[in-house]
Parts: structure tokens; sequence; C-alpha cells
């Protein structure tokens, strides 16, 4: 793999960066075995507070915890203040994306955005044409997946508009560092990230539907057989909202209740951890158990706020992505601030002639794949596995895109052999209802294998603790 | 509160408290098999103890004849058996882990690190001392959760139904180990009467309590009467009534009157019960119906708060 890629701690010159100095004299001056045990005391923490991730079956051990590293992911004020302002553009722009594709649909009218890579994209909702959504928002969490190359530039990598996970990581492993290290965080003034929960549910609360002073709001998961069950029990725990299963709910007159102890009450907003397709049985699949039958038509009629809102999978598909830069110029009259990474769309034949004969370079996406399936990275793919996706290219070319082989930052990581390099993103967590706010940071992903780009969790893909300086 | 989320907590209480009460039953078991006497005491023993807890028809499917060394390895470890203390932690756990948003985060943890702990302990090869030390182990942790439940979580409707579970578990608890005990008790065991009321006085907790109530010799009327009828210690299945109904009365609502109703007059019941109907030729009868009323008083509190209706009020 390439080796000219960023190091977030250390400068071509192997001197290390201002910021991170404190952290690398602190780190000097820590006895031999000591990182180790510390370690350790983190893996038995998380075991206990049962901070765990993946399938859950029966008894024997199938709760996985998700690697945490204890060298922190450290952002200095500046190049936070420009990510903020990147963010906050970009979702703005999505989310009038998302209105106008639902609404007037002038940006296929301008020809800017295709309209068959809308109105045929299986992510595209009709049920929502038409619908007004309390302050136009739809998008009222999203985790944008930025990545830092070759020069040290951020780009985005993709966003993630449905049900993004990942924020209860970001504050596990700030309260693990606390925990472990609390003399860093006097060293270093770090940007407290603890009050996610708060604004979440200010903003749940803000995006009922109208007329609803004291509004019930509560997270729909699909049960605690799902991996990302400790994230919803844990949100609603820390706002002290109910965690509800589709079973609790049910829908009445287009109203939506949930069982309670004391008969039905009723309920005004729904942070669903569930996709499109399994909300609502009525309306989408008819075999989903997960969902509340009638739940579209009480949405549609105004009577309960979803949020995310139903069909803004059309903003995050792959195949949306290379216009996002256009959106903003389009909605915003603004200049993108966060580059985009670029992008062949292989709908097109000069784009696709190029791919095709460069695809040991290229890293190739399917467009509704997710969690780093369905992916080709060209420069470490075997002759075959090349071949192998050069025939689907060619026999769908309009389900794929390609983009060059981004070297992706690293940062020291704690693996087997001490500290190493491995590449990282970040995905910060952007709230929008009736402003948008985002915390300082988000949740860092390293992927652990030497020279491994994929850093999902569900391919082995640890966390860091995310650290933006307070200026 | 969600009749789904409450329905949890409930038996969360039930199976944190059933652990317990295993622990119990054990440990009669444990202390009077060091106690001079023929095994087939021990086994004729653990035979109605096993009875009295409902799990003599799938031990006897699974293990055959009962021995005087099994059950306790059954009672206690059985991975299958979700009436062994390991099942019922298991699924306490599963409880919490499915309203992990409904209890505090000590509760939690501590029923999880109870959980993580089991499981290594199961695991693990069998010292002589270690049963006495599982035994004491599992009361532990059981005491360690009430009193974190007591000192963390809020006093609403979860409370209240986490309480209901434990007492009317408590309540079911006492009335069985007192039962199994007066089985064997009067089957004519050879040991001396003293020991056959007193380790089952010490196996709850009791035995100080006795003597600072009765200031007297251990004989088993006064046994029964302090298990059942007292209202000064904590595990008799009148402080546990009480307790089931006091809460009960917190969580009520428009279906639930037929309920509180049967709970009052079992209250009342033992509340003003007089010695004479625990005595040793009535006691099985009594804590039969004792048992009957619980069952009853539980199937109505599933109907009443557990089981959702639909109709919109």
């Amino acid at each position: 793999m390439r080796t000219n890629f960023y190091n977030e701690m250390y400068t071509a010159e192997q001197s290390v960066r201002a910021h991170y100095a404190a952290f690398a004299d602190w780190l000097q001056s820590r006895p031999a075995g000591w990182l180790e045990q510390k370690r350790g005391e983190a893996d038995a923490l998380f075991h206990r507070l049962g901070i765990t991730f993946a399938v859950y079956g029966e008894e024997q051990g199938t709760e996985r915890l998700i690697p945490f590293d204890i060298v922190p992911r450290v952002l200095t004020a500046a190049e936070w203040a420009t990510l903020a302002q990147g963010l906050e553009q970009r979702v703005r722009a999505l989310n009038a994306f998302i209105g106008d594709v639902y609404g007037a649909q002038r940006i296929l009218a301008e020809g800017i955005v295709p309209a068959d890579v809308i109105l045929t994209n299986a992510q595209f909702r009709p049920e929502m044409l038409g619908v007004r959504v309390p302050g136009n928002t739809y998008t009222h969490i999203a985790g944008i997946d930025i990545v830092r190359a070759g020069a040290g530039e951020f780009y985005v990598l993709e966003d993630n508009l449905r049900v993004p996970s990942g924020v209860s990581y970001m504050l596990e492993d700030r309260r693990m560092m606390m925990r472990l290290f609390p003399d860093l965080f006097s060293i270093y003034s770090v940007a407290p990230v603890e009050h996610y929960p708060e604004l979440l549910l200010d903003n749940l609360r803000s995006v009922a539907p109208a007329g609803i002073n004291d509004p019930t709001v509560v997270l729909l998961t699909p049960g605690r057989f799902n991996s990302a069950y400790f994230e919803h029990a844990f949100l609603a725990q820390q706002m002290g909202i109910e965690l509800v299963e589709g079973q609790d709910l049910f829908v009445r007159d287009d109203y939506v209740y949930m069982r309670t102890t004391r008969g039905p009450q009723r309920v005004d907003v729904i942070y669903r951890r569930i996709d499109d397709d399994f909300l609502d049985p009525l309306a989408f699949r008819a075999d989903s158990a997960l969902g509340v039958p009638g739940l579209l038509t009480a949405y549609r009629a105004g009577h309960v706020n979803i949020t995310n809102a139903v069909g803004t999978g059309i903003a995050d598909d792959k195949s949306i992505y290379p216009y996002v830069p256009e959106m903003i110029e389009f909605y915003l009259s603004e200049r993108p601030i966060l580059n985009n990474v670029p992008t062949w769309i292989l709908r097109r034949d000069a784009d696709r002639d190029y791919v095709l004969a460069n695809l040991k370079d290229l890293v190739v996406k399917e467009v509704h794949g997710a969690g780093g399936y369905g992916m080709l990275i060209g420069p470490a793919s075997s002759k075959a596995q090349i071949e192998e996706f050069r025939a689907r290219i060619i026999a769908h070319p309009e389900r794929y895109i390609a983009q060059p082989t981004l070297a992706l930052s690293a940062c020291p990581t704690f693996v087997q052999q001490g500290l190493a390099p491995r590449h990282i993103d970040l995905r910060p967590f952007v709230l929008s209802g009736r402003e948008v706010r985002i915390v300082p940071g988000g949740l860092t992903r390293v992927a652990l294998p030497e020279g491994s780009l994929v850093v999902n969790s569900s391919q082995g893909g640890g966390t860091k603790d995310t650290w933006v300086l307070e200026a | 509160m969600l009749s789904r989320t409450a329905d949890h907590i409930y038996w969360l209480g039930r199976y944190v408290e059933r652990a317990e009460t295993l622990a119990r039953a054990l440990d009669v078991q444990y202390r009077l098999s060091l106690l001079p006497q023929p095994a087939q005491a021990i086994a004729a023993g653990w035979m109605d103890t096993l009875h009295e807890l409902g799990l003599l028809q799938e031990f006897r499917e699974r293990f055959g004849d009962v021995d005087a060394e099994r059950p306790r390895q059954f009672l206690a470890f059985d991975r299958q058996s979700p009436g062994s203390i390991y099942g019922c932690l298991r699924i306490a756990r599963e409880n919490a882990r499915a309203v992990r948003g409904a209890i505090t985060a000590e509760m939690w943890e501590t029923l999880n690190a109870t959980w993580l702990e089991l499981r290594s302990l199961s695991m693990k090869r069998q010292e002589p001392d270690a049963f006495a030390l599982f035994i004491d182990w599992v009361k532990h942790r059981s005491q360690l959760f009430r009193g974190v439940l007591m000192s963390t979580m809020l006093r609403d409707e979860g409370y209240s139904f986490m309480r209901m579970g434990m007492s009317l578990e408590r309540g079911d608890g006492t009335a069985r180990i007192l039962g199994a005990r007066l089985a064997s008790a009067s089957g004519g065991a050879a040991t001396g009467g003293f020991y056959q009321w007193s380790v089952l006085l010490r196996a709850m907790s009791a035995f100080e309590n006795y003597r600072k109530l009765y200031r007297d010799a251990v004989v088993p009327e006064r046994v029964a009467e302090l298990l059942v009828l007292s209202d000064s210690d904590p595990r008799s299945l009148r402080r546990s009534v009480d307790d089931l109904y006091a809460n009960l009365q917190v969580v009520a609502n428009q279906r639930s009157r037929e309920t509180e109703r049967r709970a009052g007059e079992f209250n009342a019941l033992l509340r003003f019960g007089q010695a004479e109907s625990v005595a040793t030729g009535r006691l099985r009868e009594y804590l039969d119906d004792c048992v009957e009323r619980l069952r009853n008083i539980d199937r109505r509190i599933s109907s009443d708060f557990l089981v959702a209706v639909e109709t919109v009020a």
C-alpha cells in the first residue's frame, strides 16, 4: 500500500505536530507496560458497562466490543472551524434538496440532477411527494463521513442521512478517556461532547407537529437483537424518552399511540432507528414485523413526526453524491467549503471507459451498498477480483461509481507491536431542527489491520476518542 | 410506562429474587448435608426441595433418580433450565438488557457484572468450599442489586413493578422453602428437631431474628409463625405481601380493582392471622393456599398491566 499518507501526529520529517506535542511528551513519560495495562482496563470496563455490539445470539460470547483505541485523534480549533462550517453548509443543502425532490423538483427541472437518477431510484419514496414536514426539516440527524487525504486536506466521503449510528461510541470513548487518563484533560483543553443527548432531545422536541406544546418523543428500535441496540438504549436513557419497539405502538384514527400500563398514550415524535422499508408493513415491506401498521398514514396526516424523515435515502445514495457540490451552489448560492472526492459516474460512457482502463488504481463502489460491502479497492485486490468487478460493471454500469484511491490519513494506534499508524476517518453528527448544531468532533473510526482502508465496525474497525482543541 | 417495559422490569425483579431464593434453598440442603445422616435422607431432602420448587419433573426427565449430589449442581449451574441460579440470572440480565434505558446505569452494571462473573465462576473446577462461597456470592449479588435499586432508581411506576416482582417472588420462595422443610422434617428425619429447623432459619437469615423475637428454643410452630406471619422479619410472607400490596396500589389503573382487592384480602389474612392457623397440622394446607393466591395475583398483574390493550380512553 501507499506510504504517502498524511500522519495526524507526525510531519513527513517525523517531527511531532504542534498540537500533539504535549501528548507525545506525556506518552514518553509513561512506564513500560502501562499502556497495555490501561487498555486491559478499558476492555474490562466496556464489558462490564455492556457497551457491546454485533449479533446477539445465544449466551455464548456473541456480544463483541468495538475495539477502542487509547490514542486520541486530535483536531485543532482552526481545522474544526472550517469543518463545522462546511458540514453545516452541506447538510443545509442536502435538506433543501430532499424538500425539493418531494416538492417542486426545481433541481430536476433545471437539469442539474438527471430526473431518472432520482425517479427510478429505489430510495425515492413517491409516498412523500407533496407531504409537508415540520420546519421543512428532513435530515434531523446526519452523519457525514470525512477523510483526510495526502496533503492533509479534508474530503467528504459519504453522507449518511437515514439512520446514522455511532454517536454512543463517541460519547463512551470520551467517558473512557476521562476515566483512564484524567491527567490528559488538564494538559489539553478538549471541547466537551457530553451534551449531545441534550441537543438531540431539544432538536427532537422542536420538530413536533404544530400545536403540541409538550411533545412525547420516543425512540423506535428494531429491538435488542439489533447490532446497534446498545446505542438505542443508551440514547433513550440519556434523553429520558421511551425506547419502543414496533409492537409497543399502534395507530388509531391516524394518530399514533404507545401501549402503557395506564392505557394508550399519544406519541408525537418518533426518532426511528429502523429503515424506511420496515417502518410500516401497510406502506412498505409487508413482511416487516418491526414497524407499525398505519404509521405512514398518520405521518402524512401530520399527526406524528418521524426523524429522520421518510425518504431521506434519496440524498445519501452514492449515485446522488457526485451532485452535492452543485446542490450547494443551486440552493444556497455558496461555494462548497468541503471537497467532494472526485467521482466517476459509470453510467456516463467517458467515465466508464476511463475507469475500466484503470480499475487497479481505483475504488469502485456499488451505489446502494453500505457498510463497506459491495466495494472494490483496486490496489488491494487480486487480478481475479478486478476481473469479476469488471464484468459486474459492464453488466450494470448504473449501479457503480468510482473514485481515486485516497491515501486516508493515519493516526498512531495501539496494536500488538506497539504504536503504529492506522488509517482513520471521522463521522461528525450534524443535528438539524430550528438551527443546525454540531458537537465538536464526532466519531473517529480506525481500520485496525495494517494498510486497511475499511473502518466499518462490521469489518473489524475500531474507534478513537476525537478531540477538538479549544482555541 | 410501556406495558412491555413494565413486563421486563417485573420479571427482572422476580428472577433476581428467585436466584436468591434458590441460593437459600441450596443453603438449607448444604447445611443439612454436613450433619450426620444417611445418604437417603439427603436425597429425600433434595426430592422435597425440587418438588417444592416445581423442578422435580424436569430433573427426573433429564437425570433420572434424585441422588445426594446431582441436584446441587443442577440448581446452581444448569445451563438449560430457567429454574437454576444460572438460568435465573441469565433471564434477569436478558430482561435488564431489554429495558436498560428504563433502569439506572448502576442497576444494569451490577447485573451485567454479576452475569459476567457467574459465567467465569461456573466454568471453574469446584473446590470443596466453593459451594458455600457460591451461595454467599449469589445472596450478596442479589442484595447488592436490591441496594442499588433502592438507592438509585426513581420512585416511579418502574420501581413499583420491580418491587412487585421481587416481593411476590420472595413470598412465594419463603412459602416453598418452608414447605420443603416441613415435608422433610415430618418424614421422620434422623437428626434432631433443633437442627432440622435451625438450618432453615440460618438459610433464611432469620436465626438471630428468631432468637431476638422469641428468646426461646427453636420449635417448628414458631419458625412457621416467624416466616409466615411475622411483621418484623423481612422475608416473611406477611412482609412480602404487604410490600406487594403497597406497590400494587401505586400503579393501580382502571382495570386493576379486583387484583387490588385480592391482594388486600390476602394481606389482611396474613396481617390478622393467628398463630394457630400455621400450626404444624395445618401448615401444609395454609402454605398451598398462599402459593395459589400468589399465583392468582401474578396472573392478574399480567393481564391488568403487562399485556397491552388498544382501547383509546
